[in-house]
C-alpha cells in the first residue's frame, strides 16, 4: 500500500483489461526480423561480424572470483553474497539462475559497479580483462560503463526516465561513450532503434516512453545497452514483465544481435528453462552461495546439488503434464487413463453463454466521441465439478473481466453466467450474498489482496463473520483447521501480513476463500508473482485441497507452462475472444489455432529433452 | 492538452464565484452593522447613514449586494472607501509594492532552498545533510515575525545594513531583508521537500540506468535527478507565490511597508468593509490565477500531463 | 533451440568446469518456511516499535509532555499568578532578574516567567484542538469525495478548492473581527478555513486504498459497501492524514501567535506568547531577551511538534520501509 496523493504516477498495480489502450501502441508486428536463423549467432564463439572489441577468445572477459559482498543496514551488515565465482568468455552467454533474494542480482550489480549505496565488495575480487576492478576508482568504472560493460535492466515500466525522449535518452549512450555526436548520433539512435526492431523508428525517437508499450520501451532498453556496443551486456530478467510471445521475440532479437556482434551476455533469470535455451553456462545461486555452476545442458540433464534438483523439478516450463494429486491418487483407480475426469461427476458447476463486456472509454475531452472497447466478446464456458478450466491469455486479452464477470463483481453487457442453472445476473442481493459463500476468488497480487492492516486470524475469520458463524472459539476452530490445509502452523494467526512471504500471503489468500467451504475457487493469476518453488508448492497445495474438498477451480493465467500442470481443460483468449478450447492435452498435443502455436512455442526450455526425468 | 487547460480554467470558474462570495459574505453578512460603527463615539447622522447605505446597496438583499459587487468587480470597479477614496487607488499603489516584495521572497526562498535541498540530498546522512536539516526545521519553528525582529535588530539596528523603516522608499534594496525574512519558513519548506524528492529520484531505477550508460555524476545529477526532483517543488513555489502575496501582511506590517496586506489591516482595524473585501478578493483571484498558472506549467514540465490529459 | 549442447562435455574451459558446492555449506532450508523467532507484530505496533527507536521521537516526546503540563497546571510551575489583581506593578518596570522571578519583569512590570508559563496554554490549546477539527472535519470531506466519486467528489473538490483560495490568515483575521475570541472559537475558525490540505490528502488516500486488491476481495465475501469502508478503507488510508495533520500543529501554534501579535487574535487579558513578543518589540533596543523568552517558549513547543509528526511520518510511511 503507497499512497502518494500528489502525483499522479502509474503505481505498481497490474494494469488490466479495465484500462486498455484501445488506440495505444502494440507490439503487433513487430520483431519479424527475429526470425532470422538462430544457428548461425552462436556458430562460432564471438562470433566476429560487427564486433568492435577484440579479446582473445580463449581468455576469460569477466572473472568473479571468491566474491562477497556486504550491505549495511540499521540492523548491523548483512552479507548478501559470499564466494561466488563466475567465468565468463567473451562472445559467450553465462546465466545466473535463482530465486528472489538468491544474490543473482546483486552479484551482476557488483560487475558494473552499480550497487546500492549501503552495499559493498567486501572480499574477493572481479576481472575485467585482466583488471580488478572491484577496487577500481568511480571514475574508472564510469569509463568502462556503456562501452566496455552495457546494462539491459530489468522493468521497462521504470527504467526509462518518464520526462525525457526516447532518442534523447539514447543519444546520451552515444555522447557520454563517444561514439559519436551531434547530428550523426541523431542517426545512429535512429538506426539502433531499427536494430533493436522497433518499427517507425525515427518517429518513435522523438517520443516520451509513456507513449511506448512494455515490449517497446524493453526493445529501446536493448538499443540503449547496445549503444556503445560494450564487450560484456549484463541482462537482468531483461524480459520477465512482458508477455510470452513478446518475451520471445525480444531475446531472439538480443540473441541474435548479440551474437552478431561478439558480445558476451550476463544473463540473470530466475527461469531455468530460458536459462538453459539461452546460456552455454549456468550458474545457480542460492541464499547468497553459488550452489552449482557448469554448462548448460549437463547441469539439467545431471543436476547435482540438491537444490538444482529441485529447482529443475519444479519450474514449470519443463514438466510437461497435469499434476497428479497425492490426494487422488490414493483413493482413485489408477488404472484410469484419463486424469481427474471422476466418475459420475460431470454435473456442470458454471456455465457461461455467450458473455460480451463492452467499456466506454472515457477520460478525454467531451467532444471527442468516447470509443467503445469490447474487453471479452462473446465468450462461452462450462466448468464441471472438480475439474480445472484454465485460461489462458496475454495482458489485454480480457481473461480477467471473464473472472469478474463470474464472481458477479462485474455485470456483462451481454450474455449470461449460471451457477448450478440459475442465471447469476438478476439474482437479488440476497441470492447474491448466499451465492458469494460458494464461490471465492483469489488474487494475483500477494501484498494487495491482504488487508495490511489486519492479522491473519481477522483475515481469515472475515468471511465466516459476515457470513454469521457467531461464537469466536467456532470461528477460531475453523481458522486453525484452514491454517493446516494450506500447511501453515497455527501460530500464523497472530501474525500479520507484513510478516509473511508472497507465497505465505497468497496460502493465507487461498485459506480465506476456503473458509466458506465453497465449491468453486476463481484463481486470477494466483501463483504468477510467486518463485518458482513457491509457486510449485502453491500449485500442489491447489491440487490436493481440489481432490479433497471436490473443488472446481477457474484457473486464470498468462503463463502456458502453469495452465499444463493444472488444468483439465484449457481456453485461450486473445484481445476478448477465444481463440481455442479443448482438454488441455490436446490443446497442447496438437494446438489448432496459429496464435496457440505461438504461445506454446515461447515456453522457454520447453524443447530441452531432461535424461531420465519423466517429466 | 486543450482539453487540460480548458479543463482547469472551467474549474477555476466556480471557485472564483464560491471564494469570492465566501470573502463578501464573512465581511458583510456576519452580525453588526458597518455603518452604525462607522462614527464610532460620534455615531453618523440616520440620513448620512442611509445614504451611504445605499450608496453600498447595503439596502438590498444580500444576494443582489454580491451580485451587484461583481459586476462592478468585472469592470474593474473595486468600490470606494467610506471615506470616498476608491479602494483602485490603493491597489494601484500597493500592488506592486507587495508583487515586488514576495517575488524578492520567492527568489531567496527558490535559490537558496533549491540549493540546499539538493546538497542535503545527495549527501544524506552526512553532517551537512543534517545541519541543514536542523536549520530547517528552526527557520519553520521560529514565527516569521521573530525572525523580522530579530533581522530588524540585528542588520539594521546593530549592523546598520539596511533601513528597518521602509516607509514610501520601496526601493529593491529596501525591500531585500524583508523579502528574505518573508520567504524564510517557505525556504525551510523548499529546502525539506527538495531534498525528500532528491533522495527519492536517487534510488530510481531510472537513476542506475542512466548510470549504467556511463554518463558523468554531474551528468546524472543535472539532467536526470534534478529534473524529476524539482517538478513538485516548482508546484510548492506556485502555491506559495499565491499565499505570500496574503501572507505578507505580517511582514509589511513589521518593515512598515505599504503593500496589500498593510493596506488590509489598516482596513481591518479602522473597519473598512468596502476596502477589506476588495483587498481579500484581489488577493483570492492573485491566488486562484497563480495556481492555474502552476498547474499549466506543471503539464509543460511533465510529459505524462500532457500525454493523459490528450487520451 | 538447443544451441547449448554447443560448448557442453569435453569443450569446456579454465574456470567453467561443473562446480557443485558442498551441501553442508549451503544446507536446504524447507520451501517458503515461516520465521518463527520473530514476535508476530501489526503494522501499528511496528511503528510504535521504529518510534520508541527513534532519538528524535523521544526528544520531541519529552518536551511535548513538559509543554503540556506547563498548559495544564500552570501553577505547577510558576508560584506567581499572572492573572491575579496586582500581579504587575509599574515599579518594576523593565526589572532586572532577581530571585524569585528570574527572566526579570517587562514593560508593564510584570514577571516575565510567569508569563512565559502561563503563556503555553491557549498556545497548545488551539494547536491540539485546531488539528483534531481538522482531523475530523477535512478527514470526512475528503474520505467522502474519495469514497463516493462522481459528482460528490466533483463538488466536494471545488468546495475545497473555494476554501483554500483563501489564505487561512487572512481569513482569521476577518472572521475573528466578528467574534470575541477565545482559544476554542479561535480554533473553530481555523479548522473552518484550515480542512483543506488535509481533505486532499484524505480523498487521495482513500481513493488509493480503494483499489487495493483486497477491497475487491471483501466485496467478493459479500461485505456490503458500509463494511468494507469502516473495516478497510479507513483504517488504511488514515496514516498519512494522521501524519499531515501532525505536522501542521505547529503551523496552527504559530498562526495563532501571529494573530496575537498582530493584535486580531485572542483578547489583550489572554496571556499568549505572541502578544508578549509584540509588546517586547516596544524595548526590543534596550531589553532584547524580553523577545526571546516568549519566542523561545513558542519556538520549542513548536519544533517539538514538528519533529514528533516527522518522527511518526517516518514510522509510518511505507515508503521508507520494505513492503
Amino acid at each position: 500500500m503507497s499512497y502518494d496523493p500528489n502525483f499522479p504516477h502509474t503505481s505498481g498495480e497490474p494494469v488490466e483489461e479495465k484500462t486498455a489502450e484501445p488506440a495505444g501502441p502494440r507490439d503487433e508486428g513487430v520483431g519479424d526480423e527475429a526470425e532470422v536463423d538462430l544457428s548461425q549467432v552462436h556458430a562460432t564463439e564471438g562470433g566476429t561480424s560487427g564486433a568492435v572489441h577484440e579479446w582473445d577468445p580463449d581468455r576469460p572477459l569477466l572473472e568473479v572470483k571468491d566474491l562477497d559482498i556486504t550491505f549495511t543496514t540499521s540492523g548491523g551488515d548483512v552479507p548478501a553474497v559470499r564466494g561466488a565465482n563466475l567465468t565468463v568468455y567473451p562472445g559467450q552467454t553465462v546465466a545466473i539462475v535463482g530465486e528472489s533474494g538468491s544474490g543473482k542480482t546483486t552479484t551482476a550489480m557488483a560487475v558494473a559497479g552499480l550497487l546500492a549505496s549501503n552495499g559493498r565488495v567486501s572480499e574477493g575480487s572481479i576481472v575485467f580483462q585482466d583488471e580488478n576492478i572491484a577496487k577500481a576508482s568511480g571514475k574508472r568504472i564510469r569509463q568502462l560503463r556503456g562501452d566496455e560493460i552495457g546494462m539491459v535492466p530489468q522493468d521497462p515500466m521504470s527504467n526509462l526516465n518518464p520526462l525525457w525522449k526516447i532518442g534523447f535518452q539514447i543519444k546520451e549512450s552515444l555522447t557520454a561513450n563517444k561514439v559519436a555526436k551531434g547530428k550523426a548520433a541523431d542517426k545512429r539512435v535512429v538506426e539502433l532503434l531499427e536494430e533493436a526492431g522497433l518499427p517507425d523508428a525515427a518517429r518513435r525517437a522523438k517520443q516520451y516512453p509513456h507513449e511506448f508499450s512494455g515490449g517497446m520501451r524493453q526493445r529501446a532498453l536493448i538499443a540503449m545497452g547496445l549503444a556503445a556496443r560494450p564487450s560484456l551486456l549484463i541482462a537482468d530478467e531483461p524480459t520477465s514483465a512482458l508477455d510470452v510471445t513478446v518475451q520471445r521475440q525480444i531475446l531472439d532479437h538480443l540473441d541474435m544481435l548479440t551474437g552478431q556482434l561478439g558480445i558476451a551476455v550476463l544473463l540473470i533469470t530466475h527461469d531455468l528453462g530460458l536459462a538453459a535455451e539461452r546460456a552455454q553456462h549456468l550458474v545457480v545461486m542460492y541464499r547468497g552461495q553459488v550452489v552449482e555452476s557448469g554448462p548448460a545442458l549437463e547441469i539439467l540433464q545431471n543436476p547435482q546439488h540438491p537444490y538444482t534438483k529441485r529447482l529443475i523439478g519444479a519450474a514449470p516450463s519443463l514438466s510437461s503434464q497435469r499434476m497428479i494429486s497425492s490426494v487422488s491418487s490414493r483413493d482413485q483407480d489408477p488404472a484410469d487413463g484419463e486424469e481427474s475426469v471422476r466418475a459420475g461427476r460431470t454435473d456442470e458447476v458454471i456455465v457461461a453463454e455467450n458473455l460480451t463486456r463492452v467499456f466506454d472509454i472515457r477520460g478525454g475531452a467531451p467532444w471527442v466521441k468516447a470509443a467503445p472497447f469490447t474487453a471479452v466478446d462473446d465468450v462461452s464456458f462450462t466448468l464441471e465439478r472438480g475439474t480445472t478450466l484454465g485460461i489462458v491469455g496475454e495482458s489485454g486479452s480480457g481473461k480477467s473481466t471473464v473472472a469478474q464477470m463470474v464472481l458477479g463483481l462485474l455485470p456483462p453487457t451481454s450474455g449470461s453466467i449460471l451457477f448450478e442453472g440459475q442465471d447469476i445476473g438478476p439474482m437479488s442481493p440476497k441470492e447474491m450474498f448466499a451465492l458469494r459463500r460458494r464461490m471465492q476468488p483469489v488474487f494475483q497480487n500477494p501484498y494487495g489482496s491482504i488487508d495490511p492492516t489486519y492479522s491473519i486470524f481477522r483475515t481469515i475469520e472475515e468471511p465466516l463473520r459476515l457470513h454469521g458463524t457467531r461464537s469466536r472459539s467456532e470461528r477460531e476452530i475453523r481458522v486453525r483447521e484452514l491454517l493446516d490445509q494450506v500447511a501453515l502452523p497455527a501460530a500464523t494467526m497472530q501474525r500479520y501480513p507484513n510478516e509473511l512471504s508472497g507465497g505465505q500471503r497468497q496460502r493465507i489468500a487461498v485459506a480465506r476463500a476456503l473458509a466458506l467451504r465453497p465449491e468453486v475457487l476463481v484463481l486470477d493469476e494466483a501463483v504468477s508473482a510467486l518463485d518458482v518453488l513457491v509457486q510449485d508448492q502453491v500449485l500442489t497445495l491447489l491440487n490436493d485441497l481440489q481432490a479433497e474438498l471436490d473443488l472446481s477451480y477457474v484457473f486464470i493465467t498468462h503463463d502456458l507452462a502453469v495452465v499444463r500442470q493444472i488444468a483439465d481443460r484449457t481456453m485461450v483468449m486473445e484481445t476478448g475472444r477465444v481463440v481455442e478450447h479443448g482438454a488441455t492435452e490436446d490443446v497442447f498435443r496438437d494446438p489448432q489455432q496459429e496464435y496457440t502455436q505461438r504461445l506454446l512455442e515461447a515456453i522457454p526450455g520447453g524443447s530441452i529433452p531432461l535424461a531420465g526425468s519423466g517429466r | 492538452m486543450a482539453w487540460y487547460v480548458l479543463r482547469r480554467v472551467l474549474q477555476m470558474i466556480p471557485v472564483f464565484f464560491g471564494a469570492t462570495f465566501l470573502v463578501y459574505f464573512l465581511v458583510f453578512s456576519m452580525p453588526g452593522d458597518p455603518i452604525a460603527a462607522l462614527g464610532g463615539n460620534k455615531p453618523l447622522s440616520p440620513a448620512v447613514q442611509d445614504r451611504l447605505r445605499a450608496e453600498y446597496n447595503l439596502d438590498e438583499p444580500f444576494i443582489v449586494q454580491y451580485l451587484l459587487y461583481l459586476q462592478g468587480l468585472v469592470q474593474g470597479d473595486f468600490g470606494t472607501t467610506f471615506a470616498g477614496r476608491p479602494v483602485i487607488d490603493d491597489i494601484r499603489s500597493a500592488f506592486p509594492v507587495t508583487a515586488r516584495l514576495a517575488l524578492v521572497a520567492i527568489t531567496f526562498e527558490a535559490i537558496l532552498g533549491i540549493i540546499g535541498g539538493v546538497i542535503a540530498g545527495l549527501r544524506k546522512g552526512t553532517w551537512i545533510d543534517s545541519t541543514l536539516l536542523v536549520t530547517s526545521i528552526m527557520v519553520i519553528a521560529v514565527p516569521t515575525f521573530v525572525i523580522g525582529f530579530v533581522a530588524q535588530f540585528v542588520f539594521g539596528v546593530q549592523l546598520g545594513w539596511v533601513t528597518i523603516n521602509v516607509g514610501a522608499n520601496v526601493t529593491w534594496q529596501n525591500l531585500l531583508l524583508p523579502g528574505m525574512v518573508l520567504g524564510a519558513v517557505s525556504f525551510a519548506y523548499v529546502l525539506r521537500l527538495t531534498r525528500t524528492q532528491i533522495t527519492e529520484t536517487m534510488t530510481a531505477d531510472h537513476v542506475r540506468t542512466a548510470t549504467a550508460k556511463g554518463l558523468s555524476r554531474p551528468r546524472v545529477i543535472t539532467v536526470h535527478i534534478l529534473r524529476n526532483s524539482l517538478i513538485p517543488v516548482v508546484t510548492f513555489l506556485g502555491v506559495d507565490l499565491g499565499q505570500l502575496m496574503g501572507g505578507a501582511i505580517v511582514t509589511e506590517g513589521i518593515f512598515n511597508i505599504p503593500g496589500l496586506g498593510f493596506h488590509l489591516f489598516d482596513a481591518i482595524q479602522r473597519g473598512e468593509s468596502t476596502k477589506m473585501v476588495s483587498m481579500v478578493t484581489l488577493l483570492v483571484i492573485i491566488f486562484i490565477i497563480s495556481n492555474l498558472l502552476i498547474d499549466l506549467l506543471y503539464a509543460l514540465l511533465d510529459p505524462r500531463i500532457r500525454y493523459d490529459a490528450r487520451k | 533451440m538447443t544451441h547449448a549442447s554447443d560448448t557442453g562435455g569435453a569443450t569446456t574451459r579454465r574456470g567453467q568446469e561443473h562446480f557443485v558446492a558442498p551441501v553442508d555449506e549451503t544446507p536446504l532450508q524447507a520451501v517458503d518456511a515461516l520465521n518463527t523467532d520473530v514476535k508476530p507484530r501489526s503494522l501499528w505496533s511496528q511503528a510504535w516499535r521504529d518510534l520508541r527507536r527513534n532519538p528524535m521521537f523521544i526528544v520531541s516526546a519529552v518536551l511535548i509532555a513538559i509543554v503540556t503540563a506547563v498548559a495544564a497546571f500552570p501553577q505547577l510551575f510558576s508560584s506567581l499568578d499572572p492573572y491575579a489583581q496586582g500581579a504587575c506593578l509599574l515599579t518594576n518596570r523593565y526589572g532586572d532578574p532577581i530571585p524569585g522571578h528570574p527572566f526579570g519583569f517587562d514593560l508593564q512590570g510584570c514577571d516575565v516567567y510567569s508569563r512565559v508559563i502561563y503563556g503555553a496554554r491557549p498556545s497548545v490549546i488551539v494547536g491540539v484542538v485546531t488539528t483534531i477539527g481538522v482531523f475530523l472535519l477535512g478527514g470526512l470531506i475528503g474520505a467522502m469525495a474519495g469514497w463516493f466519486g462522481g459528482w460528490i467528489d466533483s463538488i466536494l473538490s471545488r468546495l475545497t478548492d473555494v476554501f483554500f483560495a483563501i489564505p487561512l490568515i487572512l481569513a482569521a483575521i476577518v472572521v475573528g473581527q466578528l467574534f470575541a475570541l477565545n482559544p476554542i472559537t479561535l480554533a473553530m475558525i481555523l479548522v473552518l478555513f484550515g480542512w483543506t490540505a488535509i481533505a486532499r490528502i484524505a480523498r487521495g488516500s482513500v481513493m488509493s486504498v480503494m483499489n487495493a486488491e483486497f477491497i475487491t476481495a471483501s466485496k467478493a465475501l459479500g461485505a456490503s459497501s458500509s463494511q468494507n469502508l469502516f473495516r478497510h478503507v479507513v483504517p488504511n488510508a488514515v496514516a498519512p492524514v494522521i501524519v499531515t495533520a501532525m505536522v501542521n500543529l505547529g503551523m496552527y501554534i504559530v498562526l495563532e501567535a501571529t494573530l496575537s501579535f498582530l493584535g486580531v487574535g485572542l483578547p489583550e487579558s489572554t496571556i499568549s506568547w505572541g502578544a508578549d513578543i509584540s509588546s517586547a518589540q516596544t524595548g526590543l533596543y534596550t531589553r532584547p531577551e524580553l523577545l526571546f523568552y516568549p519566542s523561545g517558549a513558542l519556538a520549542i513547543t513548536i519544533l517539538s511538534f514538528i519533529m514528533l509528526g516527522d518522527a511518526v511520518r517516518d514510522a509510518l510511511d511505507p515508503k521508507t520501509k520494505k513492503r
